[in-house]
């Protein structure tokens, strides 16, 4: 076969080795502006050829790029001009390994993508299976309410992580245990609900793999009673602390133009005061019913992206207490035959069941053909899941929009004209989970 | 969950045969997908940019080899390659799919960049997984895999299980 494109090298070329055009374009087309403008704003070279400039790689190993992510950066003095990262370091084909995988094997393999909220990762792949076989009005109640209680949880689970991580990067190394602590009492309930820490494989294809077991209730009241004052803790190590405004006010700016541009979504869209929320604007399972405020930020710096996330943990447990007053009892799968195993009793009492239960979990279930787009809103941004199915029990192709790879899009844009030492800053207030970016 | 709520927002009536911009509209379980023809891609983006759906949310492609007597709108032939484009306008809540049909033997389409900058990494990673070429794209080089790869990993017919390892830099 042929190539027409050119598989040029990955790396970023220091921008004496670029024409003005390619400079020009690299910068107007984010602003959406003419070249003219762009050459306008007066920090790109008129004559490439005598720029001193140096191009130096942060990273794949760098203990604050959260996984292995690099960044190729081109620094004049200590000023970033430029920056690309350079992603695939923990690229493993989970695309394609869907391919090979059943509908109902499918949850295992996407909840490894984002490792952080890996139950929103199950719930969007499960809502785009569910729609695809026609059965997303039939789910019962308990099971929606279910899923947006574990959805929730996982919500607060990640943001405290990025407390931890955020403070470590900007060197409030107390934060990091106090973050993970948090943390680590909610993953404590998900091991008692789904057995496990993370990738639970929890939420699947017509519900859940089992109902809640006794005095969950208490475990999560007491998650709730036990959080909000270790949040005012947070405040007042770091919120309202000089050292941590100084270092985070003003850094990393992105504005509304910019991020609809780049397609960024979760709290970098909010925090340029964009108030775009998928559980409000565009509702799924119960949201529409429960109250909550979606948190925005003005300035769209990296500390309104901390101060998002640290309210949103406030808004997600608000949502909890609402969803423990409204929790129905019933089923926690759909009793559809089609895609639900029977239960284990009627296995040794019934010769069909024993069959069925074997067709499910050998053949799984066929899923009608089309193909589906469904996007909710992870702790990151919008999670997308597009199944394209030829009728087959496998998906014929699944494709998951990762919102930290649109979003680590941004670092060229927030990093532009910041210093070096903020580059560390800018990067954690994003987020990126490299699982997910490189599946 | 019910079906009038659902997560593509507002719904629009959709008869049979709808056109939108000269293109079949097609409603697929309650997702408003619009078949574009490879030539006007470009230009119907555009225009459906101007009518809202200002943030393109996703971009990906499907190689249909294995399927290709997939449902389509009557004016549409089936090419091997599916470009599909998830756009997203934000003041009327809505969604619109773009499907463009990518012939095998030309698998090359325009680039979004002009329109939608952060298609950039999107366009690439299609590039890198299914080979199909963006012109006009400001970096059109691999995302993923290695620059040096040979293939492109999410065609059908590149098999798993058969293939040796490949590392960057090894003798071979």
């Amino acid at each position: 076969m042929t190539m027409i494109a050119n598989e040029g090298a990955q790396e970023m070329r220091p921008r004496s080795e670029l024409s003005a055009r390619e400079l020009f374009r690299e910068v107007g087309s984010v602003l959406r502006m003419s070249e003219a403008e762009a050459a306008a704003l007066g920090d790109l070279p008129e004559d490439p050829e005598d720029d001193q400039t140096m191009v130096i790689n942060m990273g794949p190993q760098h203990p604050s790029t959260h996984g292995v992510l690099r960044l190729m950066l081109e620094l004049q003095g200590e000023t970033v001009l430029r920056c690309k990262p350079i992603i695939g370091y923990l690229h493993t084909g989970m695309e394609k390994t869907a391919e090979q995988l059943t509908f109902m094997q499918g949850g295992t393999n996407v909840t490894r993508m984002d490792y952080l909220s890996p139950l929103n990762n199950e719930l969007v792949f499960s809502l785009a299976t569910e729609k695809l076989l026609g059965i997303d009005g039939d789910i019962p109640e308990r099971a929606v309410w279910m899923r947006m209680l574990l959805s929730e949880l996982n919500r607060m689970s990640s943001h405290l992580l990025f407390m931890a991580t955020n403070g470590m990067d900007l060197g409030a190394v107390s934060m990091m245990i106090y973050g993970w602590r948090e943390r680590e009492e909610v993953l404590r309930f998900f091991q008692k609900v789904t057995g496990l820490r993370m990738n639970h494989n929890f939420i699947r294809p017509g519900g859940l793999a089992a109902d809640l077991p006794a005095g969950w209730r208490d475990d999560v009241l007491r998650l709730l009673d036990m959080l909000p004052a270790r949040l005012e803790e947070y405040d007042i190590l770091m919120t309202g602390q000089p050292i941590w405004r100084e270092r985070l006010q003003g850094v990393g700016v992105i504005t509304p133009t910019e991020a609809l541009a780049l397609g960024a979504t979760g709290p970098i869209l909010r925090s340029t005061g964009v108030e775009w929320d998928l559980r409000r604007d565009m509702p799924y399972l119960r949201y529409d019913e429960v109250d909550f405020d979606v948190v925005v930020g003005t300035y769209g710096d990296a500390f309104d992206r901390y101060a998002i996330r640290l309210n949103e943990i406030r808004e997600s447990m608000r949502i909890v207490r609402q969803i423990l007053d409204r929790m129905p009892s019933g089923d926690y799968r759909i009793q559809d035959k089609k895609v639900t195993p029977p239960p284990r009793a009627r296995i040794d009492e019934s010769m069909e069941a024993l069959i069925h239960h074997f067709k499910i979990f050998t053949e799984g279930f066929r899923v009608p053909e089309g193909e589906v787009y469904v996007g909710i809103e992870s702790p990151r941004g919008e999670i997308g899941c597009y199944i394209a199915s030829d009728g087959s029990p496998t998906p014929y192709r699944m494709h998951m929009r990762a919102p930290s790879f649109v979003n680590i899009q941004c670092l060229p844009h927030m990093m532009r004209g910041g210093l070096v030492a903020d580059a560390v800053a800018v990067i954690s207030s994003v987020d990126p989970v490299l699982g997910e970016v490189d599946r | 969950m019910s079906s009038d709520v659902t997560t593509d927002g507002t719904e629009m009536p959709v008869d049979e045969d709808a056109v939108l911009h000269g293109c079949p509209l097609v409603e697929s379980r309650g997702q408003q997908v619009l078949f574009v023809a490879r030539d006007r891609y470009l230009e119907v983006l555009r225009l459906l940019t101007d009518e809202g759906f200002a943030m393109c949310v996703d971009l990906t492609a499907v190689d249909y080899s294995r399927f290709m007597d997939r449902d389509l709108p009557e004016a549409i032939d089936a090419e091997r390659f599916e470009v599909v484009v998830n756009l997203l306008d934000i003041s009327a809540r809505r969604r619109m799919r773009v499907r463009v049909q990518v012939p095998e033997s030309e698998p090359v389409v325009p680039s979004l960049f002009d329109l939608h900058p952060g298609t950039e990494a999107m366009e690439r990673e299609v590039f890198d997984m299914f080979g199909i070429a963006f012109s006009d794209h400001p970096d059109p080089s691999r995302i993923l895999m290695p620059e040096d790869w040979i293939g492109h990993p999410l065609r059908k017919d590149y098999e798993t299980g058969s293939i040796p390892v490949q590392f960057k830099g090894a003798p071979s």
